[in-house]
């Protein structure tokens, strides 16, 4: 696999030769690719390709499933996120991520938001009302809980949930985005609406988007990676692999001929 | 082939026979289980009711059965469960906390898990055993509130163990996720967000736990708790008794007067059982209001 993006802006994460294993399953093999910073990169792929397992090596999120092991380098702004002397907890303030499934705490719209703050030592109020209010106006969600921020989380739509797992990591102003399938669980409007806001989230972020959906990998991403079977079969500029696919895997996957 | 109707409606006729045999099975256990706690009921109250007064409640025991009361009995139980809940929860939470969040999968914490699930199971007399060897010999705390609590809290450590692992491990593995995703230590991850959730749960649990303790009496004779005792205990070191001696101790005697002693003892015990209940049904009210699930 060769790595045949022209890199123009400066480079987010470099991942060279990485395997992951559940216990003795293999679920990455060899993958090396480069993700640029301030774009939109799309990972696509069937079920149980390792699209999910890839971006949850990013934040080092997959620490926690007990026997999962990785060997191999992700290099963070030249800085390998696996070396022994990085703390994941460090990683993952800097690299935010929105999960699958709405994951909303049980508590109020605000407390959620001020989480992650409120770990990071901001206690005063004002200076939480500030990034409750800022992070939820990025997410798109402002308006809609504005006069009901101290309610439940967990009775917003599920649209809404989203956005505000969006606007939850967003309060930590990182610098990347990892997004897990962030609207398999969303109807068509809640999506688009998502869809909207990656596009206006990626003039000041970097976001790896993993997603099932073709077209919204095609909509949104400016590079994609086919992964498949744990290997990363094509990377490229999106409009290259959509319109040209240089191996027959990926376009016959693109066309629809299987997953 | 397709049934015909005739052998559709047999089919559907067989299977609400079915369900109505099943309707009546649950219906009846029911009865069985609500009778028996009813006849048990009501034979107290009617022994007991009339020898329930302040009177009753206030006084220490006596040879005359219509002088003698329950309050150093009373006292001692209050005593002995705030005593027993503030040694056995911490530990037990924190032991649960540990086998749960921290300790590694491996054949060794297996182990410990197998033991802790037999724990349970031993008879609470062996409990006494143990404690009149190491709390009242060894460690010569003498027969005192204090071994009667570090014996009771060995006997409940293994249920709170068990139920608040349970209570920890029904939490959503999403929501940890999210709390690690935004740079969260896993000692934040559990104390901001797995307790809160894992709370009421754990109530449930040590309730269970401390309504087995407030009944026992085996272990607490086996450590040499009184049964006459005509004085408060004033100190972690002073003799005592509890409501399931005092109980015992009255069944036991010949003279009917004591046996409507020991019926409104039973009454006492089971308002207290009672209050305890509705202490964590309050907590857990209270508590779910800040935590939306």
């Amino acid at each position: 696999m060769t790595n045949n993006v022209e890199q123009t802006g400066s480079i987010a994460f470099s991942i060279d030769h990485l395997n992951g294993w559940y216990g003795k399953r293999q679920a990455l093999e060899d993958i090396s690719l480069t993700i640029p910073e301030h774009q939109v990169t799309a990972i696509i792929g069937p079920s149980g390709c390792g699209k999910s397992t890839f971006i949850r090596c990013l934040n080092r999120i997959n620490d926690t499933v007990p026997n999962f092991r990785v060997s191999g380098h992700v290099l963070f702004k030249n800085k390998d996120i696996y070396d022994p002397d990085v703390d994941p907890i460090e990683i993952r303030f800097k690299i935010g991520m929105v999960f699958q499934k709405p994951n909303p705490f049980p508590k109020s719209i605000y407390d959620n938001i001020a989480y992650g703050p409120r770990i990071w030592g901001v206690s005063d109020r004002k200076g939480l009302d500030s990034i409750v209010e800022e992070s939820l106006k990025k997410a798109a969600l402002w308006n809609e809980v504005k006069d009901n921020l101290s309610g439940s989380a967990t009775s917003l739509s599920g649209g809404q949930q989203q956005r505000l797992c969006i606007a939850r990591a967003l309060a930590m102003k990182p610098e990347v985005l990892l997004l897990d399938e962030p609207c398999s669980a969303l109807d068509p409007i809640a999506t688009a609406r998502i869809e909207d806001l990656l596009l206006d989230l990626k003039k000041s972020y970097t976001i790896v988007i993993v997603t099932h959906n073709m077209q919204q990998a095609a909509r949104v991403s400016g590079l994609t990676g086919f992964f498949l079977l744990g290997k990363l079969v094509e990377f490229g500029d999106t409009r290259q692999i959509f319109t040209n696919p240089k191996d027959s895997k990926t376009e016959d996957y693109i066309t629809g001929r299987f997953g | 082939m397709k049934p015909t109707h005739s052998e559709i409606q047999k089919l559907l006729a067989a299977r609400q026979r079915i369900e109505r045999i099943f309707k009546a099975v649950a219906v009846l256990t029911l009865v069985i289980a609500i009778g028996t706690l009813a006849v048990l009921l009501i034979d107290s109250l009617a022994d007991g009711i009339n020898r329930l007064s302040l009177q009753f409640l206030t006084s220490y025991p006596s040879r005359r059965p219509q002088q003698a009361g329950i309050l150093s009995a009373l006292v001692g139980t209050i005593y002995l469960m705030i005593l027993t809940a503030l040694l056995a929860l911490p530990v037990g939470i924190g032991a649960a906390i540990y086998l749960e969040e921290y300790a590694k999968h491996h054949w060794f914490s297996r182990i410990i898990e197998v033991n802790i699930s037999n724990l349970a199971g031993v008879p609470s007399i062996i409990y006494g055993l143990l404690g009149l060897e190491l709390f009242v010999r060894t460690l010569g705390l003498d027969r005192s509130l204090l071994s009667g609590a570090l014996t009771m809290s060995l006997l409940v450590l293994p249920i709170i163990i068990i139920t608040v692992r349970e209570a920890l491990r029904a939490v959503p593995t999403s929501v940890r996720e999210a709390s690690y995703a935004l740079g969260a230590s896993r000692w934040q991850t559990i104390w901001h967000q797995v307790l809160p959730i894992a709370f009421p749960g754990i109530l449930t649990g040590s309730i269970l736990a401390f309504s087995r303790a407030i009944g026992e009496a085996a272990p607490l004779i086996m450590i040499g708790a009184l049964t006459y005792i005509a004085f408060l205990p004033d100190s972690l070191l002073a003799p005592f008794s509890v409501l399931p001696i005092q109980i015992f101790n009255w069944v036991s005697r010949p003279q009917k007067g004591f046996a409507e002693n020991a019926a409104a003892g039973i009454i006492v015990l089971l308002i207290v059982l009672l209050m305890m209940n509705a202490i964590a049904v309050y907590l857990r009210h209270r508590y779910q209001k800040k935590v939306y699930l």
